[in-house]
């Protein structure tokens, strides 16, 4: 009895005790940054300004990236606001040199943050190399700014990017976009982009990607209930749906179609063939 | 990825227990000393109304100490009592944990309690029907309803199956003990039990503690059955206390555990199976005036089923399935005597819990483990009333009773209830449903003949499985199932008829049931949905059929030759269809048995011939291939004598005298039935 009442005693005082606490008034730290949550990539030091480089991943990795930036005038320590910045990424390759899928880069709820993506089709390695160019301009003003980086396969290896050539002959980039797997319905999105030359490649708009999720460790078993990515105009993507029954590695076998529902690549999966050309995979 | 930490709770649950019951016994410890002089014999035996199309089967003989002698094969596991008996018939994976069928339905379609506790068990496949967790040294007998007869116990369609634990007396016995053992010839199987029991006038505890170990088995004509072994413990204690001479307190508890499990016709086996079965009961003879016989119990109990493949040499891939059921409930009844009728009440309710995990591990070791809940958390609410009227009538009586009960279900693991949602992406998360039983019986008696007939209508919730089940795979028709949430309640309408002439020396009996099941709830191959079992021919999801028919005709005689001499015989025939005239599984083929036994006072003896003819009406779809007919003939010997002041029971006897080779209609997979087995018992009655 001693106990009970000397544990209900000790519950009743920290209860009182945080309550106190609860109505007391934190001291908000204004001068966060809001990108702490994010990692730093890079730090780009040009023109007496520092370009802030953040992603929620922790590498430039292959496949779809969004970066996040700020520049700081290394003057005043200040970053600056309601500037307007563009970025080209650059694969030096030994024989040749070529850019990737990439967006403009905007202005989000926080003035002094930008924020844009690129989809890196390959690694890079010890001849072969990406720079990232940015051109940003404010109060009149044009400045450039050119990192190399290093751009790196994921951690656990699986594909994310396609780089493919149809059957109508045009190279393609098809980049799934990051996502939590779970076993569920899950939803499931990803971005085409066609090779219009080296330097340019402009998303694909009205085409359809058919998937179908196969776990090989399992005897190729597949999943009900899946909707192909479909292209939503709002988001500059396609978007479906993608079921998962169990925790594992999968393979999203993929087939690309173009607005007259030809398979450009892509084959379907059948006992015979188990995987088709254009696939990505992920592991949970 | 959740996962489930289950691995502290049975302790917490052990020393709960333990210190549950430890307090029970201070408490009891009191009245040891009190006098045992007056010799009073509570009755509390229900009489049987002939009116109940009911069958006991006797496990224990109350007036000895020495128990199960009145089977032919003593110290036997519970499954091969239940196959003895006349209605029961039992589908067999291996040696051990046989589940039981009843008018050619099983564990969906039944109840099987434990003195009216619900029990559920925690395997997906069914390889722990409630019967495995419970031993013979546990009970005195068994009741099988047939169909909704056995809706006293819960909503059914096919019966209920109630195993009545055995109890003190509070007779002035003080102590009363008993050893037993066994052996078994084919399977190598030793038995030991004891049992210590102590009763006075306002206090008794019976104890008791059995031991089974069997290695695997041979087949007729010497094929031996791999992964047929199995061991299993079984402990219990039940206590009474009288408060007075009206009321009674009566606790019992039993600890059950089966450990490497062979399934040899499954490629899976069991670690372990345990089960904590616990229940408090108070008793009072008269209540609110008229009523009597009030008993109130509440009860817990919780399961654990570890099913893994380790000792398996081949397997396509390494997979763990443990599964977990808790269930906790209550009932309360009353009779009342009226003029001409007897009334019973009932309420009752159950809360159970099923969780059911697999995890796969893949044969590339980089690769992640796969995991999925197929039984994703589910919590099923039953509360009831059940009430019964048994009218007398002129040189007749009828039964009236009826059950209503309201059923939920609630898909606890976020985990588990997204699972499901890939298949049903509207699913609710929780659902009630309302079940109904109603059911008439009438019975006359004309000089020696003896007429019994019913009608009833009874609807049954699906079980776990069959709503929630998320890839069960079922190695006998080799497909994968999927449970539908939406799944209609399935709806029987049952008639049942029995006419017997009974004589002193003779008795012939010729009764009938017929179930028409409308949305009987059945697996059917959906060929959109990819397998996940590797091997598996494809995927099945539980659904309703429009109506499938069920009917079961026996032929029962008994024909008494002398005093010593009795001789008895029975032939059944099953047929069951869909509404395309499609064979449902696991229905019997015409089946008979026949039986000469022999009792005196110093011995007893039998033969007993029994078989099937040929499976004809069997259905493919579902995994069943033509099933040979077969005979096969067991005999047993049985004798006691007296040693010192206590008496000693030898029972002896061959099963499949003749070394048969053979499998049933309800051997999973045709796995082949045991070869010849010479066995033995000895048991010794202290007192």
């Amino acid at each position: 009895m001693k106990t009970i009442q000397s544990i209900f005693l000790a519950l009743l005082v920290s209860f009182i005790f945080f309550s106190c606490d609860n109505d007391s008034d934190d001291p908000i730290i204004i001068d966060e940054n809001p990108l702490a949550e994010f990692n730093l990539l890079t730090n780009i030091k040009a023109n007496d300004h520092t370009i802030e480089v953040y992603s929620e991943q922790e590498q430039y990795t292959i496949g779809y990236n969004e970066f996040f930036f700020r520049i700081k005038d290394n003057v005043t320590g200040s970053y600056i606001a309601d500037a307007t910045i563009s970025m080209n990424p650059i694969m030096h390759m030994t024989s040749m040199m070529h850019s990737c899928p990439k967006s403009e880069i905007t202005k989000t709820t926080d003035a002094t943050v930008y924020k844009g993506f690129s989809v890196f089709q390959m690694p890079g390695n010890t001849d072969e190399y990406w720079d990232l160019n940015l051109e940003y301009s404010f109060n009149g003003q044009t400045f450039d700014a050119s990192e190399r980086i290093e751009v790196k396969s994921p951690t656990d290896d699986k594909k994310r990017v396609n780089v493919f050539t149809g059957t109508d002959e045009a190279r393609y980039v098809l980049a799934m976009m990051p996502m939590e797997p779970k076993v569920a319905i899950n939803d499931f999105s990803a971005m085409l982009f066609k090779m219009e030359n080296m330097m340019t490649f402009p998303a694909v708009e009205g085409y359809t990607v058919s998937i179908d999720p196969r776990m090989p460790g399992m005897g190729n078993h597949s999943s009900p209930n899946n909707e192909d990515l479909t292209f939503d105009a709002s988001s500059n993507m396609y978007n479906g749906k993608l079921s998962l029954t169990m925790t594992g590695y999968w393979k999203i076998n993929l087939k690309v179609m173009n607005t007259s529902g030809d398979v450009l690549k892509g084959e379907d999966i059948t006992d015979e063939n188990e995987s088709s050309s254009l696939f990505f995979e992920m592991e949970f | 990825m959740k996962i489930f930490d289950k691995t502290c709770t049975p302790s917490n649950r052990w020393s709960l227990h333990i210190l549950c019951y430890l307090t029970v016994m201070v408490f009891f410890a009191h009245q040891w000393n009190g006098s045992a002089q007056e010799l009073k014999v509570d009755v509390t035996t229900d009489s049987i109304l002939p009116i109940n199309l009911q069958e006991v089967i006797l496990i224990s003989n109350y007036k000895k100490a020495l128990e199960h002698q009145l089977h032919q094969k003593p110290l036997a596991t519970l499954g091969t009592y239940l196959e003895a008996s006349k209605k029961v018939n039992m589908i067999k994976r291996g040696a051990y944990a046989w589940e039981p069928v009843l008018n050619d339905m099983s564990t969906e379609r039944l109840s099987v309690t434990i003195d009216g506790m619900r029990i559920f068990g925690a395997c997906t496949d069914r390889m722990d029907p409630i019967t495995s967790y419970v031993d013979v040294s546990n009970l005195s007998d068994i009741h099988v309803a047939s169909g909704q007869q056995g809706a006293q116990h819960g909503a059914v369609i096919g019966g209920a199956i109630d195993l009545r634990l055995e109890k003190g007396n509070f007779k002035p016995e003080d102590w009363v003990g008993s050893v037993e053992t066994g052996f078994e010839s084919n399977n190598a199987a030793r038995i030991v039990g004891a049992e210590l029991n102590y009763s006075n006038n306002a206090f008794y505890v019976d104890t008791d503690i059995i031991y089974r170990k069997a290695e695997n088995y041979v087949a007729g004509g010497g094929e031996e059955v791999n992964f047929s072994q199995f061991e299993k413990y079984n402990l219990s204690l039940n206590g009474g206390y009288k408060l007075n001479d009206d009321q009674k307190l009566v606790a019992s508890f039993i600890y059950d555990e089966a450990r490497d499990v062979g399934y040899p016709a499954l490629p899976m086996d069991v670690s372990l199976a345990r089960a904590f079965i616990g229940s408090v009961s108070f008793v009072q003879t008269k209540f609110l005036g008229s009523f009597t016989n009030w008993e109130t119990k509440l009860y817990a109990n919780t399961i654990t089923h570890i099913m893994d493949d380790s000792q398996r040499p081949d397997v396509p891939i390494r997979m763990d399935m443990p599964g977990w059921s808790d269930t906790y409930g209550y009932f309360s009844q009353a009779k009342l005597s009226l003029d001409k009728h007897q009334f019973l009440i009932k309420f009752d309710g159950f809360y159970n819990r099923s969780l059911a995990e697999m995890t796969m591990f893949p044969n590339d070791p980089n690769e992640r483990d796969m995991f999925m809940l197929t039984w994703p958390d589910v919590r099923t609410l039953n509360n009831g009333v059940y009430g019964e009227d048994v009218i007398k009538l002129k040189e007749a009586s009828l039964k009236i009773s009826g059950r209503l009960a309201w059923q939920s279900f609630n898909v606890a693991d976020e985990f588990g209830l997204n699972s499901l949602k890939i298949f049903y992406p509207e699913m609710e998360q929780r659902q009630n449903r309302l079940l109904k039983s109603v059911a008439a019986q009438y019975h006359t008696k004309l000089n020696l003949l003896h007429f019994t007939t019913g009608l009833s209508y009874g609807d049954r919730a699906p079980t776990v499985s069959e709503g929630f089940g998320f890839y069960l795979f079922n190695s006998f028709d080799n497909h994968d199932y999927i449970g539908d949430p939406d799944i209609e309640n399935e709806r029987a309408i049952e008639v049942n008829a029995e006419t017997k002439i009974k004589t002193e020396k003779l008795e012939v009996g010729l009764s009938g049931n017929f179930f028409h099941t409308m949305d009987y709830i059945i697996g059917e191959i959906n060929p959109d949905l990819s397998v996940m079992t590797i091997g598996a021919e494809g995927v099945k999801v539980y659904q309703n059929l429009e109506y499938a028919n069920l009917y079961n005709i026996t032929l029962d005689t008994k024909f008494k030759v002398d005093e010593q001499w009795t001789w008895s015989g029975q032939l059944s025939y099953h047929r069951g269809r869909d509404q395309d005239g499609r064979n449902l599984p696991f229905i019997s083929p015409l089946a008979y048995r026949s039986t000469l036994q022999y009792n005196s006072k110093k011995f007893t003896g039998s033969i007993t011939m029994n078989g099937a003819a040929d499976q004809v009406n069997f259905n493919p779809e579902f995994g069943e291939d033509r099933t040979d007919a077969f005979t096969v003939f067991s005999a047993a010997f049985g004798t006691s004598f007296n040693l010192n002041k206590g008496g000693i029971y030898v029972k002896a006897g061959v099963e499949n005298l003749f070394d048969t080779f053979y499998s049933t209609y309800t051997d999973w997979n045709n796995i082949p039935r045991m070869g010849r087995n010479i066995f033995m018992t000895v048991s010794y009655a202290i007192n």
